[in-house]
């Protein structure tokens, strides 16, 4: 009963403390946080439970579950796991426990509307990896924009409201492309079932256009060269967890959709506009690197490196070998947690001096030795050193392309010089040479922020140094993958 | 091969890494003046260990085996493993017990620094590092070592973050290396491609499958070999910093100077030559890759030399130098005696190490001078600093080749392979080498006359006292290392490393080519007796030159201009690219344009509406309608 509904446990187990958060007058702060931490830790706990359960060898999908939903249009509650959607399910989970954490103080008014809206992320985030079926697919993904919409607008920076809009407009105005492809595979074939629909096959003009429609939608969030302008807007006006989720998990649900349905439900038109994608994807590593050498905003440095990041992701994808494709999962994983953290970092500092301008800073090394030593973890992850996790994804991504196109690896490991570059300088100034006035006296770490940000350690050198542990998961179903687009 | 014996060969990376880490954990809480005693005792041990496993090598046994699977993924398949043989444990040897050395030299050099914690852990991590790099059996993992050795250099360099020349000099370290190694990892790629494995003797036992092949890499039609080798090499151009990606070198010298001894003249920087050595039979295959590396040695040696005369500041006349010297390895390299390149690596480890400890004494002493490096303010040391004066004195001899010194067989080795050798370039490069053996020992003896020599010149500084000697803890080290910078030369290391690198196309042997080893000879005491001349005898001549020769004193002065140059060519045009096209032009006009304006145009259509729907939300749901509807018709019509 437990095993065969873990999926389902895991997914609305959140739920619960939605309704008991609901039931606490709002201003019994301490006890909606702990309700919200605890029923999180222990969804986090299921999820471990599903990692330990899962069969390695098994290429399908594990842990379905598939009951009718709405009957009239044939849409089901079918929901399971493979070795690519798995791994996100812990991971979106644990970026939200994490982000209880970096909030519990900085969050100060409209706490219970806060935690309530995270709770239902997670329940969004972890829907759209389990969802088999494209409209409760469709559902959970516009379903994240409404609780991370308000997080950003309610809890956000000074220009909160131009940064919500243009987040929401933007994101939505690609999903009604997707939503009318899905339509239109409905009407076409009746069904809403993604294990049917990967055994259809369209005309090849049709195939590209329900390709676009797709790939449109998860470029934006991706987002891809040149539909980025809305990632540095949100990001920097977004509070400290609404950055952590939409760089750790948000953005990376684009690149999920393009394994999950563009490469096995359209692989002719995947081959036809590989091309076209790895070289938007190569100018995407470049532009976002060159982006951020010219920021003097914190968070709208590390926003644009995830741009840089995610163009390698999509050129991984896109290469069609199986080295890079396990190199780009990786990496979106790899991603979500230095991302991640480098996002709480700034929060941290954000918290105690309420700015983001880097010429702010100076000389935190001398002042916060223990944060400038776990900022620099991160950012040497973030360059991509060997022996951390960035490293690994990076080197199977290039290593893998190389294979299929020299002349693409040729300029995306010029992004990797730029990499270097800006990460280091926003370093300098950040945390060398001499002491700001401003930063003289700032309070060390707080515990809840040591234990938010020290699993990401964990992380970044457990991948680094024995990435087996994610990618004995996804060897099957890659190798599956590969089958669509032979 | 036993269980104990992996085990003992594991440990000697490992221990200096357990040590590094608790230090860098515990040490400002718990260590603080006791911080150096884990990072000591581990590199003792592991010195140990290494002197048991040299034992083994020295009776002829090799050892190779993976300690765990790093990166298994399909084809690619690397591990965590070693490659012990005479040319690693010979790297092995040399970097514990420099690393030992320096570590308690160090003792009483940082005694008393803030950061003294700090520094006992990242010179750690770095011999870590290093002997992942050096023992590796495979190139990833060297790439791991190759790239973490350059953050210990980072974070040593910039290891007095305060000061912004610091800071800058790590950035730039990081980034030029950075360079090099972006195309150290095209080579490994495409060599990954052409024989399909990362493991040393996956690529040898395939060479034959690239041998003479041809490729086509951006347009242009490369020589396979060639261009893996070339590649490769660009990574070696960083690390051991060969024109034209040097210029990183000398800033480094911003860093303390045991980490300058260490890191930037024995071990890291040498890292290069040791790859090509390692990797020698795939540049065996591509002569033209072996041109290129004789060039490149051949130009830095002679650059560098140049340059150092010129300078004033002790640790960058000595980098310089450095510079020099691994430019005559690759010269070694680059004519296919790549035991004498090593061996020059080995000698050069130690008198090298030793003259930036002993030049470390003299600036221990002068730690209250505003600029303590300054020869200018220095002279007449040796009264005062007798023990200093005597080790550097020693270093200064081996680095001119002076013979009896160590640095006296190891030159000689490299020159008379170069003029032997059969390739066309051996002859330019042994000239060039015959030259710069002569600026070597004038520079080397321009620091010992000007600092040791002379009057004192820093009474102001000093307030009317003198300088003292350093303590014991400095100075016994230095008299150790001394010994190497002498014996070294004593040690026939390249009929030691023959097992390795067999594929040596000639073999020197001492006492013949009586004129060219002259000739060579010449060349050094000529250099000691002209600086003698001018620094000593008749120092109005020292003026002369700059003097006579303003243009070409300001070019050698200002480095070749290189620094210049790069700083108009690319930083400048990057920064400008970013700030100006990318985010300026391209992201804030053209894309914001079109996403702020497309936006307008929703704006204007759903105004029509703005009766019924209030909010922007609301219009936008209209165009969604629309969108849907145009979307839906188009479907239909394609069906």
């Amino acid at each position: 009963m437990f095993k065969a509904h873990l999926l389902s446990w895991i997914l609305w187990f959140p739920l619960l403390g939605i309704i008991l958060v609901w039931f606490v007058p709002r201003d019994k702060v301490r006890l909606i946080k702990w309700i919200t931490f605890l029923a999180l830790l222990f969804d986090l706990v299921l999820s471990c439970v599903l990692l330990k359960d899962f069969n390695f060898a098994e290429s399908g999908f594990q842990f379905v579950e598939k009951a009718n939903w709405i009957e009239l249009i044939n849409a089901k509650y079918f929901l399971g796991v493979d070795g690519i959607s798995v791994l996100f399910v812990p991971l979106s989970v644990l970026v939200s426990v994490l982000c209880v954490l970096i909030s519990w103080d900085s969050i100060k008014y409209r706490v219970k509307e806060f935690y309530l809206c995270l709770l239902f992320t997670n329940i969004a985030m972890v829907g759209v990896f389990c969802a088999l079926d494209l409209f409760l697919f469709y559902v959970f993904w516009e379903a994240m924009l409404i609780p991370l919409y308000l997080i950003i607008g309610i809890w956000g920076g000074p220009r909160r409201i131009y940064a919500t809009l243009k987040f929401f407009l933007y994101t939505f105005f690609g999903s009604i492309f997707m939503f009318v492809a899905i339509l239109y595979l409905f009407i076409k074939t009746g069904t809403f079932d993604y294990l049917e629909l990967s055994r259809h096959s369209f005309p090849i003009e049709v195939e590209k256009l329900l390709f676009l429609g797709f790939a449109f939608a998860f470029a934006v969030k991706i987002p891809m060269w040149p539909v980025h302008t809305w990632l540095p807007d949100a990001h920097t006006e977004a509070p400290t967890a609404g950055s952590v989720i939409l760089a750790g998990i948000l953005i990376k649900i684009g690149a999920y959709g393009l394994l999950r349905f563009c490469l096995p439900l359209f692989p002719h038109a995947s081959l036809y506009f590989s091309k076209l994608i790895l070289i938007l994807s190569v100018i995407a590593i470049i532009y976002g690197g060159l982006a951020c050498l010219a920021q003097e905003d914190l968070k709208r440095l590390i926003a644009y490196s995830s741009v840089s990041h995610m163009g390698f992701v999509t050129l991984g994808i896109f290469s069609f070998n199986p080295v890079a494709i396990k190199g780009a999962i990786l990496q979106m994983i790899n991603h979500g947690i230095v991302t991640g953290a480098l996002f709480m970092c700034v929060g941290i500092i954000y918290d105690r001096t309420k700015t983001r301008q880097i010429s702010y800073y100076g000389g935190l090394a001398s002042t916060m030795p223990f944060y400038a030593a776990l900022f620099m973890i991160f950012t040497l992850a973030s360059i991509g050193l060997p022996g951390t996790n960035g490293f690994v994804g990076e080197f199977m991504i290039l290593l893998g392309t190389f294979l299929k196109c020299k002349a693409i690896v040729f300029f995306a490991a010029l992004g990797v010089i730029i990499g270097a570059a800006y990460m280091l300088w926003l370093y300098q100034r950040v945390f060398f040479q001499n002491v700001s006035e401003n930063v003289k006296n700032l309070p060390g770490l707080k515990f809840n922020e040591i234990a938010a940000v020290l699993p990401m350690v964990f992380f970044v050198f457990l991948i680094g140094l024995y990435p087996k542990v994610v990618l004995a998961f996804m060897d099957t179903s890659v190798k599956a993958l590969l089958l669509y687009l032979k | 091969m036993g269980a104990e014996i992996k085990i003992i060969i594991a440990a000697i990376p490992i221990l200096p890494l357990l040590a590094s880490v608790i230090t860098l954990i515990l040490g400002r809480r718990f260590f603080k003046e006791a911080s150096f005693v884990l990072p000591v005792l581990g590199i003792l041990i592991s010195f140990f260990f290494s002197l048991f496993v040299l034992s083994q090598v020295l009776h002829g046994k090799t050892f190779e085996f993976d300690l765990f699977a790093w990166i298994v993924s399909d084809s690619l398949k690397v591990g965590f493993g070693f490659l012990i043989d005479s040319l690693s444990i010979m790297m092995v040897c040399m970097v514990l017990s420099l690393s030992l050395l320096i570590h308690i030299y160090s003792i009483g050099y940082m005694e008393g620094d803030p950061g003294f914690y700090r520094f006992f852990a990242y010179i750690s991590l770095f011999t870590f590092s290093m002997l992942a790099l050096v023992m590796s059996n495979n190139l990833l993992q060297l790439y791991l070592g190759w790239e973490a050795v350059g953050l210990c250099s980072y974070l040593l360099i910039g290891f007095w973050y305060e000061k912004k020349s610091a800071a800058d000099a790590a950035k730039k370290a990081f980034i030029v290396n950075r360079i090099g190694d972006f195309g150290f990892a095209l080579g490994i790629f495409l060599l990954f491609s052409a024989v399909g494995g990362l493991y040393y003797h996956q690529v040898f036992d395939n060479l034959p499958l690239i041998q003479g092949k041809t490729i086509s890499f951006l347009g242009i039609k490369w020589s396979l070999p060639f261009l893996i080798s070339f590649l490769l090499f660009m990574g070696a151009m960083g690390k051991s910093a060969q024109v034209p990606l040097h210029v990183w070198l000398p800033d480094a010298m911003e860093g303390p100077t045991p980490v300058s001894a260490l890191i930037h003249a024995a071990t890291m920087v040498t890292a290069g030559v040791f790859m090509v050595a390692r990797l020698h039979p795939l540049y065996l295959i591509s002569p033209g890759a072996l041109e290129l590396v004789a060039l490149t040695g051949t130009f830095t040696c002679f650059m560098a030399a140049t340059i150092a005369p010129t300078q004033f500041d002790i640790k960058r006349v000595i980098a310089y130098s450095t510079l020099s010297q691994l430019g005559y390895m690759f010269m070694a390299c680059g004519v296919g005696a790549f035991a004498a390149g090593m061996f020059h690596l080995f000698t050069h480890a130690y008198f090298k190490a030793l003259l930036f400890l002993a030049a470390g004494s003299v600036i221990h002493a002068f730690h209250h001078a505003p600029d303590p490096n300054d020869i200018r303010i220095m002279g007449g040391l040796r009264k005062y600093m007798p023990y200093t004066f005597f080790t550097f004195l020693i270093g200064a001899l081996a680095l001119s080749g002076f013979p009896g010194f160590s640095g006296f067989f190891s030159k000689e080795g490299i020159l008379i392979s170069a003029y032997l050798s059969p390739y066309p370039w051996g002859k330019l490069v042994w000239l060039v080498g015959v030259f710069v053996a002569f600026l070597t020992s004038f520079y080397s003896f321009r620091l010992v006359f000007v600092v040791f020599f002379g009057e004192f010149r820093g009474g102001s500084i000093f307030h009317g006292e003198k300088p003292h000697e350093s303590p014991l803890v400095m100075v016994i080290p230095l008299m150790l290392i001394s010994v190497g910078a002498i014996f070294a030369g004593y040690l026939d290391i390249p009929g030691f490393l023959k097992s390795t690198l067999a594929h040596e196309p000639v073999h020197p042997h001492h006492g013949e080519h009586f004129f060219q080893n002259l000739l060579a000879l010449i060349a050094g005491l000529s250099g000691i007796l002209v600086a003698w001349w001018v620094y000593i005898k008749n120092p109005e001549l020292k003026e002369l030159f700059p003097r006579k020769f303003p243009g070409i004193y300001r070019f050698l002065y200002n480095k070749w201009w290189f620094d210049e140059v790069y700083h108009e060519v690319i930083v400048k045009p990057v920064l400008f690219l970013s700030r100006r096209l990318v985010v300026g032009f391209s992201d804030l006009f053209v894309i914001e344009g079109i996403v702020n304006g497309s936006a307008r145009v929703v704006g204007g259509i759903a105004g029509a509406f703005r009766r019924v729907h209030t909010g922007i939300v609301n219009h936008y749901a209209v165009f969604t309608l629309i969108g849907i509807i145009i979307y839906l018709l188009v479907f239909f019509y394609l069906k």
